[in-house]
């Protein structure tokens, strides 16, 4: 196989780490927005770790993302 | 035209060498400066005058309670002395990833050897902590407690491989975060060209992208703090 088609398609690959990065992101906002309609009041407390999370999560993507672009611009 | 990992390169500013050992003054070298440097006119602005804040000396007292009370929150009242530890790692890291943000200018905390070097100072200080605080007493960390005793080979193994790779998971998220988005911002500005006649839509999503990247540069920062916190906890209270 062509070196140039075996880099497209190994960075195509990479990123299929998202899959999973999405189903996290969209799990810790559905229940931020449960946790919240349930008790307002509980805002202020719940949005710092929902953030926390936030980030803990998406940097799962920029692994993979990052992994992509190395193979890619390399 | 330059790839999108053109703008990581290193590059001399000027030359310099003590006993035959080169200190080059590079631009990474001198983002860190201006940030240390902003950082100092942070510390040095606070507590100046009561009736007249000034708006530097607000926004630095604003950083410091924001840094307090995470404090408080993660670690407990005898956590305040670790109070300047973690904000010089919050205010360092944070002005490091908005001075990357200004064009042209060099992003230092995209560069895994300086964060696996923050990282590695939480991580040996807290190992210090933990030996000060408890002595031998510390090794009983890496067995949980009410964990059944033939459980033990397996779970020590594993509470020992986490302990160690905190610093790696500490300094690769600051790092690929970082990469990873001012390489997306170059990609995305590369699309205005291949677009063609619609190249213009491109600064829609690059606009959206840079906002959410200073999201980001707090976010990290932020998220380097608080993990820092966790960690000191852990060693502090033991279990």
């Amino acid at each position: 196989m062509d070196i140039g088609a075996a880099k497209m398609i190994g960075a195509g690959l990479a990123v299929v780490a998202l899959l999973g990065v999405g189903i996290g992101i969209g799990n810790i906002f559905a229940t931020l927005i449960s946790a919240i309609a349930r008790n307002p009041e509980a805002k202020k407390d719940v949005f710092g770790v929902a953030m926390l999370g936030f980030a803990l999560t998406e940097a799962v993507a920029l692994f993979a993302l990052l992994i992509s672009f190395l193979i890619l611009f390399n | 035209m330059h790839s999108p990992l053109h703008q990581f390169e290193i590059e001399k500013i000027f030359n310099f060498s003590i006993a035959g050992f080169d200190l080059p003054f590079t631009n990474s070298a001198l983002y860190m400066l201006l940030s240390v440097l902003a950082v100092a006119l942070l510390v040095f602005s606070s507590g100046r005058s009561i009736e007249k804040p000034g708006v530097i000396q607000v926004f630095a007292e604003k950083i410091f309670g924001f840094i307090q009370s995470l404090v408080k929150e993660n670690i407990g009242q005898t956590g305040q002395k670790y109070i300047p530890l973690v904000f010089s790692l919050f205010t360092f890291i944070l002005f490091g990833n908005l001075f990357g943000m200004i064009p042209y200018a060099y992003t230092f905390t995209s560069q895994i050897i300086l964060t696996f070097a923050l990282a590695l100072v939480v991580f040996v200080l807290i190992t210090l902590i933990g030996f000060i605080k408890h002595g031998f007493h510390f090794f009983s960390y890496f067995l949980p407690p009410g964990a059944p005793l033939f459980m033990a080979p397996l779970l020590i193994v594993i509470e020992i491989i986490s302990f160690l790779s905190r610093p790696i998971s500490l300094s690769i998220r600051l790092f690929a975060n970082m990469m990873a988005g001012h390489t997306m911002l170059k990609v995305f500005s590369m699309f205005t060209i291949s677009l063609g006649v619609f190249g213009f839509s491109t600064i829609i999503a690059t606009s959206v992208l840079i906002g959410f990247e200073f999201m980001i540069a707090f976010l990290q920062a932020y998220v380097f703090s608080v993990l820092t916190c966790l960690y000191l906890r852990d060693v502090i209270e033991l279990h």
